[in-house]
């Protein structure tokens, strides 16, 4: 997957994707799909039937040994001692000052068998980041080469994935967070049920040069249900209608967890992690600012970067904006001051100059019985 | 891919469609298809002066924003307003309903500088392949 002279690496689907005519982006390094057919159609079909989406360019590392688990439990916010076999974490990863590394799953496979689940912007600086901390015992590992990522996603997904699989998989026996093997299309997976969209859906971990064959079978599964493939445009309108963050969008190194609204998965009362004593301070002085969702008044569409203003003056910016396909309006999320982060608060965004009135609004923007 | 004869294009993917001393104009089916599905539309009020080669509003695709240059100098005398409620209509007609500003000329002879449809599909065809 490396390519000579620094050009775009690709993930094993590439052909898939040229094939498809799907229009090729960079991102992240990758030479990924944007759109297959168009960004809203792709979106509805993930929100109505079910989209398959390419997120192989994603780090895949692998922590095993005694004390594996100990070791990542003092890198990341959340508690993963807690976690059991099958089961899966969103955590966020910080610095000792307690601006955010990377977000991030971690799997507990087995035993002391882990695997942390990076964006793959951030895949060599993570891997240097946990490697340096690593004790001598833990064997840690990046597989991401190795491993193919598919994401099937929608209400229509389970029923999907359940053709593929001998005698349909049992895949309510996978709880929400939760991940097993099964043998997908005749191939070894780790079936997750974990996702970027608000939907029902599983990620499904492969061996590389798997991921091709599983990407066939699967659409072909879903051909009479309305599956479509999905690229990077759907992707990021459908986690920005649940407002998940998106790593140096919404939040990276300059900020924290509890300012950025992921306060749920830092666990101070589960030891001790990097960038603890730091975060203990921000809870007990507060927040200054708060990352919100909004949505538009006045026309336009907030977009990363925009200056986001609080009683006419410039307080805050825009991390994030589009015009959401299932709602029809524009959405965006930003950071704002505490005073003007509570819900219904009006706030206003710099379009090219001018100041276009927004309101702050409850998030996520979309929950999943109006489609 | 559309280059409707009659018109003439501008480099900037902008059509032009010249009645009397009126310009309508709108962008074309290169353009709307290069940018995706196309979810806003920003256009100037009627008796804005506008200049070639300069902005006149903006169109958005979900991921992008993109100026909006006209090809003529002169003032605003028409804009689609049904673009407001229906911003798709510049993907699915863009030489027709999508169209988006009148523009009363202030020199016609700027039109000289504008390519033909053969020219255009010419100049389209470089730039597809860099």
């Amino acid at each position: 997957m490396n390519q000579p002279g620094g050009a775009l690496r690709r993930t094993p689907l590439n052909e898939c994707h040229r094939a498809a005519g799907a229009k090729m982006v960079s991102f992240a390094g990758f030479e990924m799909p944007v759109q297959y057919t168009g960004v809203i159609e792709e979106h509805h079909a993930v929100r109505r039937a079910a989209g398959l989406f390419d997120v192989s360019h994603m780090g895949e590392f692998e922590a095993e040994g005694p004390g594996a688990g100990a070791f990542l439990q003092g890198l990341v916010t959340n508690d993963v001692a807690r976690l059991e076999p099958g089961r899966v974490l969103y955590a966020v990863m910080c610095r000792e000052d307690g601006g955010i590394v990377d977000d991030l799953t971690v799997y507990r496979l087995a035993g002391e068998r882990y695997m942390a689940v990076v964006n793959a912007a951030n895949i060599g600086k993570d891997f240097e980041w946990m490697s340096a901390r690593k004790p001598a015992g833990v064997a840690l590992r990046d597989a991401s080469e190795e491993t193919g990522l598919l994401a099937l996603q929608g209400p229509r997904a389970e029923a999907i994935l359940a053709r593929l699989i001998p005698g349909g998989g049992d895949l309510g026996a996978i709880p929400y967070y939760g991940a097993q093997e099964r043998q997908v299309a005749g191939r070894r997976a780790l079936v997750s049920r974990t996702g970027y969209t608000g939907e029902d859906g599983f990620e499904i971990y492969c061996a590389a040069e798997d991921a091709p064959r599983l990407w066939g079978e699967i659409l072909a599964a879903g051909a009479g249900e309305g599956l479509r493939p999905c690229g990077l445009g759907a992707r990021d309108t459908l986690r920005t209608e649940m407002k998940y963050a998106l790593y140096g969008n919404d939040i990276d190194e300059t900020t924290n967890p509890l300012e950025a609204g992921l306060g749920w998965v830092v666990k101070f009362k589960a030891g001790g992690f990097v960038g603890r004593e730091a975060l203990l301070r921000v809870k007990e002085e507060g927040v200054a600012r708060k990352l919100v969702g909004f949505e538009m008044v006045d026309r336009g569409i907030p977009r990363h970067g925009a200056p986001l203003l609080a009683g006419g003056r410039p307080a805050g910016v825009v991390t994030s904006g589009t015009m959401s396909p299932t709602l029809g309006k524009a959405i965006g999320i930003g950071y704002v001051p505490v005073s003007h982060a509570a819900e219904g608060s009006e706030i206003a965004v710099d379009i090219r100059g001018a100041a276009r009135a927004a309101r702050v609004v409850k998030t996520p923007f979309y929950r999943r019985s109006q489609a | 891919m559309e280059f409707p004869k009659g018109l003439k294009y501008s480099r900037e993917h902008e059509w032009v469609k010249v009645e009397g001393n009126i310009a309508l104009i709108g962008i074309t089916d290169y353009a709307q298809s290069e940018l995706g599905d196309v979810v806003y539309v920003e256009l100037p009020e009627v008796g804005t002066d506008v200049e070639a080669n300069s902005t006149f509003g903006v169109v958005e695709s979900v991921k992008a924003v993109s100026d909006l240059y006209s090809p003529v100098t002169g003032s605003v005398t028409e804009v689609n307003a049904q673009l407001e409620e229906e911003p798709e209509l510049v993907n699915s007609d863009p030489y027709e309903d999508g169209w988006m500003i009148k523009v009363e000329m202030s020199d016609a002879s700027e039109l000289s500088d504008l390519l033909d449809a053969d020219e255009y599909k010419a100049f389209v065809e470089e730039e597809s392949k860099s």
